[in-house]
């Protein structure tokens, strides 16, 4: 008896197995039965498409060049605007880099301005107009004459690059020194020229209110330095223009403390 | 973002003045001046800098001492440096460069030359 008890479970179990399985199968069929059926929803709408008349087709397809035609023209509009903006970007880098080197120019041009009139020690301005044209100009050889009041000569007051005595004398007669300092022009000569002490390079008269005070000849530039820029030429005229004013304020400067000093002595001495 | 600082040691104002000028545009870059090598050897051993623009003229201490000197130091031997100087022969530059500069740059100076030399070795530091 219990023996087929235990039958009757297994069979039982065995049949509840079987109607779950079933169970799932027919959610599978029903899954299934639901694609195909958006299949062949989308099979008789595409069947519909397809049966317009040639009419229809003709239009439709008139539509679609028309479309098509539009979207070539707007094609060719976005082209025609990305050339413009690529042009206008190439212009943009190219301003922009003018505008980088102006700024560095610029820099340039206010320090050694700057710089020039930072003191009223006549020391320190032509150790200023050294230093400028050292490092801002790039020359090795070169000589800063100053006008000597009493005796009318243009004497060397300070050089680099070679001795003192080395420089040649501003008298001689005819000489691009002379007539740089005469004519109150900038002159410059030939970058390229080899370093030569009877020859400069460049030749800037220092002038304030129209009467030269001096001079800065270059003879020899650097060994990295080929050839003059914009900048160069700005620099040349900045200092004709303000180191010329820096070394006349420095001088006045240092002739009004001597005479301060000779008048304090005086006063010191007839109030004792 | 961290600040990055930069030591120029130069003895001529002028070219103090123009560095800084052209360094100034970096952002988050504080500089700091050294009118000789023996005051650039003082402020980079007493602080930190990202980086090192050295003449080579100077007084008291020239550019060449100061680089070997901060070569030989360990604590300071992995700062970039760049020499700008009026030197332009090769051998100048083999020397400095020997010495453990990692830039050479002959005056009169690009500012935009020394922006890029300048960028690119803090980037490469900030890499290492």
């Amino acid at each position: 008896m219990s023996g087929d008890r235990k039958d009757l479970f297994r069979y039982g179990e065995e049949f509840l197995q079987l109607f779950s399985r079933g169970a799932e199968f027919t959610k599978e069929l029903l899954t299934e039965n639901e694609r195909l059926r958006a299949n062949l929803a989308a099979l008789e709408q595409e069947q519909a498409e397809a049966s317009k008349t040639p009419e229809e087709w003709d239009k439709y397809r008139e539509e679609l060049q028309a479309r098509l035609r539009d979207l070539e023209q707007e094609c060719e509009s976005v082209r025609t605007r990305l050339r413009q903006v690529e042009e206008e970007n190439q212009q943009f880098a190219v301003r922009y880099l003018e505008i980088e080197e102006e700024n560095n120019n610029l820099a340039n041009l206010y320090v050694a301005s700057y710089q020039l009139h930072s003191t009223l020690d006549l020391d320190e301005v032509l150790k200023i107009i050294v230093e400028i044209v050292i490092n801002l100009v790039g020359a090795e050889i070169f000589a800063v004459y100053l006008l000597d009041g009493d005796s009318g000569q243009l004497d060397v007051a300070v050089c680099e690059g070679a001795e003192m005595a080395d420089f040649p004398s501003c008298s001689r007669p005819g000489s691009m020194i002379a007539k740089s300092f005469e004519t109150g022009e900038p002159i410059c000569g030939d970058p390229t020229q080899r370093p030569n002490l009877e020859e400069p390079i460049v030749c800037i008269p220092l002038i304030v209110q129209n009467r030269p005070i001096g001079l800065i000849g270059i003879f020899g530039l650097l060994q990295q330095k080929d050839g003059f820029s914009a900048l160069d030429h700005e620099l040349f005229s900045v200092m004709g223009g303000h180191a010329s004013t820096a070394l006349f304020a420095a001088r006045l400067y240092s002739q009004s403390e001597r005479k301060l000093n000779t008048i304090q002595g005086f006063i010191d001495l007839l109030t004792k | 973002m961290d600040r990055k600082r930069i030591l120029i040691v130069e003895d001529s104002p002028t070219m103090r003045q123009l560095l800084v000028f052209a360094l100034r545009r970096l952002k988050n870059v504080d500089i700091v001046e050294a009118q000789d090598g023996m005051d650039g050897l003082r402020k980079i051993s007493s602080d930190h800098f990202d980086l090192a623009l050295i003449d080579i003229n100077m007084p008291v201490m020239d550019g060449l001492k100061l680089i070997s000197l901060i070569r030989g130091e360990d604590s300071l031997s992995d700062i970039p440096i760049v020499v700008i100087t009026t030197e332009g022969a090769k051998e100048d530059r083999e020397r400095a460069l020997s010495l453990g500069a990692n830039e050479y740059l002959t005056k009169p100076i690009q500012a935009n030359h020394v922006l890029t030399i300048v960028k690119g070795l803090m980037k490469d530091e900030a890499k290492a």
